[in-house]
């Protein structure tokens, strides 16, 4: 599903990502762990397509497609979605609204009418459900004043919503209580199917007992460097990054 | 409401050359140029008005002789030769149909191409139309339903011979012909506008609607619009306006007087959207508009306006807070773009005793242009309880653009509450990116952010002008973040 050769990123002249190599198939669950600084929001937001990265070397395959030329809603429009370390603050545009245009956006791109009122009502109804959200919070302006815990929950809402075929999830537990962990887990869960694919990104491994990996990477100065499955998880937990390190650095 | 405006506005954005810039040619009856006396009282007897109106006039155009352009908005134009203009023109086609078969086909093709075909408002919608072409207006609807009620709406000048002593008694109470350099102008030489009065108790049933173009070339227009609501009457009135697209500045100076009496209430929402000059900022109407509103006891006025148009903006509507109880109200969004100046707010006059008014304005800057908020709340010595809340909100898009807020405070009477907040803000890349992320184009995005941003002002706008305004924010600022 994603591919991605020996990418080479840079912002504002900076490298970031100096050589990555991943491959992601439908059905699996991926991780990527790594100490602070050590470019995974940088490699989410390469993929989803945001325009202040350059794209220096390697190549990004989707679906076995090159999407390097595409724009962020080009590839949003293919099934990347991307749910954010920081969600924006829209206001007065309210969390349904965003979602309905955001829809019918990605519907037109298809070819496709605007989803009917009521289809969209019911999908709507049905995806706060299964995320334990409350409707009210559905007609609130998109993630102003929102909780941390909020702001995760709607971003997974969202995700819910346009049923993508990669979803990348950056830091998502950051700033979530154990049951926001729970119920945001338990959502991404419900949600994974033998077609669909999972990014996850994490500096703890605490979500990883909830989302369970099928391969583990450590990411550090912009390479992978380390492969593995979930084991590969608790043992950073136990032992840090600093063994990782000294690996690599030797 | 969304719908209209998300689905057609990508088509819009392909023609965004001004879309109504066409020329009608229809033979028009011009006054030669210049301003004097003459006339003056030439205008008057054109119009078939009694003497007391042409003396009216006169003493306004006495005043405004002596009287200096003012230049304390923080706009810079090159100022109007008014002895340049021409201050009078009429359709020359006789301006009383029977039907609309009588009508000048030209002009109503001109209607067609503004969508406000008389004949589809007829069917359509429940809205009375007044349309005043180059001042004269030349189709009234509706009126008999209007008049079972006893409300009288219809152009100025008929009213003038109609109803004499309601015009008499009314005009220049609430704007003065001395107000100001504009005002006295507009006295003196205006054309045409609408009249309505509600009668005492009536709650008048449709919205009431006029729409004002600009349609002949280097012809002034000053429009004079007088709106009476008697005790405990209600009214919602709409003005829109297109004007086609000139080469050369175009005066405006439009003069609204509204009288909301005990217990009444005036609803007044504008959609303003004149040519705004091209992108290097040449030509564009100059809008100069005094625009007041004066509440008696236990009275309510309501001011909103959307802002799209004009190369120059000078407009404070404004409400005159006499009696007690009564309550005066501004929601403004003012969008400028390219070299637009916008110098736009209000007044609140608190005189009566628990008095309340609030404040709504959005500016919204782009390309080159400016964008000033200057308002006035002022609590006299005896209005006693006297609340204002005031909330002045700008967006700014891209960095050549200025946002300008001037909130003047009078207060005089020591149980005043006077609350201000204000905030500035500009569209950010990780809002852009965060929507296009979700499958949502750039132009889309902005579209979304700036209604978020105005909700709060759209919301207060009657639901066909809803839609027309949300569609001109998002032409008004295609292609503005680069």
């Amino acid at each position: 599903m994603l591919k991605i050769k020996n990418l080479h990123a840079s912002v504002e002249d900076k490298s970031i990502l100096k050589g990555i190599n991943l491959e992601i198939k439908p059905g699996e669950v991926h991780a990527i762990m790594g100490p602070n600084g050590s470019g995974k929001s940088t490699l989410a937001s390469v993929i989803a397509g945001k325009e202040d990265y350059e794209v220096t070397d390697g190549e990004i395959f989707f679906e076995g497609k090159d999407i390097n030329e595409l724009a962020a809603e080009e590839r949003a429009h293919k099934g990347i979605f991307l749910s954010f370390q920081y969600p924006v603050e829209i206001p007065g545009v309210s969390v349904t609204n965003f979602m309905k245009t955001a829809i019918n956006e990605t519907r037109k791109a298809k070819g496709l009418e605007d989803m009917p009122a009521k289809d969209m009502l019911k999908l709507i109804r049905e995806k706060a459900e299964l995320l334990e959200i409350d409707r009210k919070f559905l007609s609130r302006s998109l993630n102003e004043g929102f909780s941390g815990g909020e702001k995760k929950r709607n971003e997974i809402f969202q995700m819910a919503m346009l049923e993508p075929k990669l979803a990348i999830l950056d830091e998502t537990d950051s700033g979530l209580d154990i049951d926001a962990l729970r119920i945001v887990a338990n959502g991404v869960n419900k949600l994974k199917s033998k077609d669909n694919a999972v990014l996850v990104i994490t500096h703890y491994q605490r979500l990883l007992d909830y989302i369970v990996p099928d391969f583990v990477h450590v990411l550090y100065k912009g390479r992978i460097v380390k492969s593995g499955t979930k084991e590969l998880a608790h043992e950073l937990e136990e032992k840090g990054y600093d063994w990782i390190k000294e690996e690599v650095n030797a | 409401m969304n719908k209209y405006t998300e689905d057609d506005l990508r088509e819009e954005l392909k023609t965004k050359e001004y879309e109504y810039g066409f020329y009608t040619d229809i033979k028009s009856d011009t006054f030669p140029i210049g301003l004097n006396e003459d006339i003056v009282k030439a205008i008057s007897l054109k119009k078939e008005e009694p003497q007391w109106m042409t003396d009216w006039r006169l003493e306004a155009f006495k005043a405004w002789k002596e009287m200096e352009e003012p230049d304390w908005a923080n706009v810079n134009y090159v100022k109007p030769d008014f002895q340049a203009i021409s201050y009078y023109s009429a359709p020359n086609s006789k301006p009383k149909y029977n039907s609309l078969d009588e009508v000048d086909p030209e002009l109503l093709a001109t209607f067609e191409k503004l969508g406000i075909s008389i004949d589809e408002q007829k069917k359509l919608s429940n809205v009375a139309m007044d349309v005043v072409v180059d001042s004269v207006s030349v189709a009234t609807t509706f009126k008999k339903t209007l008049g079972e009620k006893g409300i009288i709406f219809m152009s100025i000048s008929e009213a003038i011979k109609e109803h004499p002593e309601l015009v008499k008694k009314y005009i220049g109470t609430v704007v003065p012909q001395k107000d100001n350099f504009y005002a006295a102008l507009n006295s003196a030489v205006f054309s045409d506008g609408s009249f309505c009065y509600i009668p005492k108790g009536v709650h008048c049933p449709m919205e009431l609607s006029t729409y004002f173009r600009i349609n002949q070339a280097g012809t002034g227009q000053f429009e004079r619009t007088l709106v009476i609501a008697d005790e405990g009457s209600y009214v919602s009135y709409l003005e829109g306006c297109t004007a086609p697209s000139r080469d050369e500045n175009q005066l405006h100076a439009a003069v609204v007087e509204l009288i909301a009496l005990d217990n009444a209430e005036i609803k007044y929402s504008t959609v303003q959207n004149w040519y705004p000059g091209n992108a290097e900022g040449k030509g564009g109407v100059y809008n100069f508009v005094t625009k007041r509103g004066l509440c008696e006891t236990n009275a309510k006025i309501s001011w909103t306006q959307v802002e799209t148009g004009s190369a120059v903006t000078w407009k404070y509507p404004s409400c005159v807070l006499k009696g007690d109880n009564s309550v005066g109200e501004f929601y403004s969004i003012a969008v400028t773009n390219n070299y637009q100046q916008a110098d736009t707010g209000t007044k609140m006059i608190h005189l009566g005793k628990n008095t309340k008014s609030t404040i709504i304005s959005k500016g919204i800057s782009a390309g080159k242009s400016q964008n000033s908020y200057r308002g006035l709340v002022k609590i006299s010595p005896n209005a006693d309880n006297a609340r204002n809340f005031s909330q002045c909100d700008s967006l700014l898009m891209g960095n050549e653009c200025g946002a300008h807020t001037f909130p003047y405070i009078e207060a005089k009477n020591k149980s005043a509450r006077i609350e201000h907040e204000a905030t500035t803000s500009k569209i950010g890349e990780d809002q852009i990116f965060y929507c296009n992320q979700r499958g949502i184009s750039t132009e889309k995005a902005i579209a979304l952010i700036v209604n978020g941003f105005s909700k709060d002002v759209l919301n207060k706008l009657p639901m066909e002008f809803a839609v027309e305004a949300q569609k001109l924010l998002e032409i008004s600022l295609e292609g503005s973040v680069g």
